[in-house]
């Protein structure tokens, strides 16, 4: 079992590394439904043994994370003709350099961070930070609303994962709640990106800052 | 595990076996393009060819031409002292070792790059930018893997590092430097993803461009250096399997051994299935293999 939450969370710190490092919009959602997928595993490994609760928010999350939200991406990359990240404010190696620096302060954060609980595996704290930390890193550093809807997923992932530490504590329903928001937020974010699309041409969020269109 | 007769097996395993497994690789690409292929025994063949002829060198060339092949082989045969398989421990081992390993790599490195760039020729010229420009990836990566081993074991001696990694260990770090450890074969042998051997443009050569102009026995030293450089890196790779419970150290010599064949086997697959990646994007590969070593350095850390 330990040694199960231990992949579980390397491949939860891997397909982050890969989201860093990848410029196909279609091969992150991929990635990040992958990620989705795994998480869903996560409430059983953590409680050990296969409760109602833990089948009921990993099944709903892997559904949600698996199925709908690539669904609701790759639609909307349908409909918006955008298939990978031309010019990232910061480029593809130096993210993933800067992903490592941020693993290691996690690392570092995670050893430090005093628990209420014990955690179930040494790496949860860790992983789940920096999950968290990716997210936000990618709606920073990348231009499209696509990845940056991607990142706010991520982001989410990692909230779910350091909810593990808790998972004793936490009720189902504020988790099932988180999930709801996101569910709410990411249906809405499909929309938006599609209506800007369609009224600038493009879905370039830094551009959104200059808002005189065609004045100097 | 101290040193015994059964240590001095290893290099004299691999000097005999390593020029097998280009000839594997080759036989398992055939077999996925429906060819034959050449034969299993075409690396000896070659050698026994070249070791044969007589060479000839251009006169713009000075002894840096000729020392290449030569240090490079003989850096080979060094690395083979220190380099442990199946947990059997190696002739020569002795604390930092490791780093040892790794410089001896590189001066390796050094001397072929330099006999490249002695002829004077611009396509050797370029072919040793790009061996450099690799190399500056691949050698980080390679320390902090072996570095998070060194963390893992508490040695600092390879022999007692795969002693110690062959008993038992993290699953986790070794699939990560599993991993890792198989880009960098990948890389340094100048396989695939990273550099095609059977390509026929100078353009687009790497390794193969730096040793047009060696002809004979020099060739014969060049090829011999790079199937023992496939069995050195193969034997960093094999040790992350635990291989520790088998009985005796002959029957772990030859897992090891087997373990280094299946790598050329999965070497030939992946050269198979998968592209070359464009040359800008080698550096994001190379910057990948050691990200994963890093993490599993990270993990040694908890």
């Amino acid at each position: 079992m330990q040694n199960g939450i231990g992949i579980l969370l390397i491949f939860l710190i891997l397909t982050d590394l890969l989201l860093l490092g990848s410029s196909r919009l279609r091969n992150a959602i991929r990635i990040g439904a992958a990620q989705g997928v795994a998480l869903g595993l996560l409430p059983w490994l953590a409680h050990g043994h296969l409760t109602g609760a833990a089948l009921l928010l990993g099944a709903g999350s892997a559904a949600l994370k698996g199925v709908v939200f690539p669904a609701l991406l790759n639609r909307a990359l349908r409909e918006i003709h955008v298939r990978r990240e031309i010019e990232p404010l910061i480029g593809y190696i130096p993210s993933l350099l800067i992903g490592t620096g941020v693993l290691a302060a996690a690392f570092a954060f995670g050893a430090r961070l005093p628990l209420p609980w014990e955690s179930p595996s040494p790496l949860l704290v860790p992983a789940g930070l920096f999950t968290l930390w990716t997210g936000l890193f990618l709606i920073m550093a990348r231009r499209k609303a696509i990845t940056q809807v991607l990142g706010y997923i991520v982001m989410e992932n990692g909230i779910f994962a350091l909810g593990m530490v808790v998972v004793e504590a936490m009720p189902l329903l504020v988790e099932l709640g988180v999930l709801l928001d996101v569910f709410v937020a990411v249906f809405v974010m499909g929309i938006l990106v599609f209506h800007i699309n369609r009224e600038f041409d493009h879905i370039d969020s830094d551009q959104l800052t200059a808002l005189k269109e065609g004045a100097p | 595990m101290g040193v015994s007769a059964a240590s001095w097996i290893h290099p004299v395993l691999a000097l005999a076996l390593s020029p097998l497994l280009p000839g594997v690789i080759n036989r398992v690409k055939a077999f996925f393009a429906g060819r034959n292929g050449p034969p299993l025994l075409q690396g000896y063949h070659d050698l026994w060819k070249l070791f044969r002829k007589g060479g000839i060198a251009s006169r713009t060339t000075t002894w840096v031409f000729r020392a290449g092949p030569l240090v490079n082989f003989a850096c080979l045969l060094a690395a083979l002292a220190v380099m442990p398989l199946g947990a059997v421990s190696a002739p020569l081992p002795f604390d930092g070792d490791w780093l040892l390993m790794a410089y001896l790599l590189g001066l390796g490195r050094f001397f072929t790059v330099a006999a490249a760039l002695d002829t004077g020729s611009s396509f050797e010229g370029m072919g040793a930018s790009r061996e450099v420009q690799f190399a500056v990836f691949a050698e980080p990566a390679l320390l902090i893997g072996l570095a998070a081993l060194a963390r893992e074991t508490q040695s600092l001696s390879l022999s007692p590092i795969y002693a110690g990694l062959a008993a038992g260990g993290e699953l986790p770090l070794r699939i990560l430097l599993g991993a890792g450890f198989f880009i960098l074969y990948l890389a340094e042998n100048c396989r695939i993803p990273v550099d095609d051997p059977n390509t026929h443009l100078e353009l687009t050569m790497i390794h193969e461009v730096m040793v047009l102009d060696h002809g004979a026995v020099d060739l014969g030293f060049i090829q011999w250096g790079a199937a023992l450089k496939l069995w050195v890196l193969g034997a960093l790779w094999a040790g992350l399997l635990p291989l520790g419970a088998l009985p005796g150290p002959l029957v772990r010599l030859a897992a090891g051994a087997g373990a280094i064949l299946a790598l050329a086997i999965l070497t030939g697959m992946v050269e198979s299935v998968t592209a070359r990646v464009r040359l800008l994007r080698v550096p994001q590969l190379l910057v990948g293999a050691g990200v994963l070593c890093a993490l599993g350095l990270l993990l040694t850390f908890r």
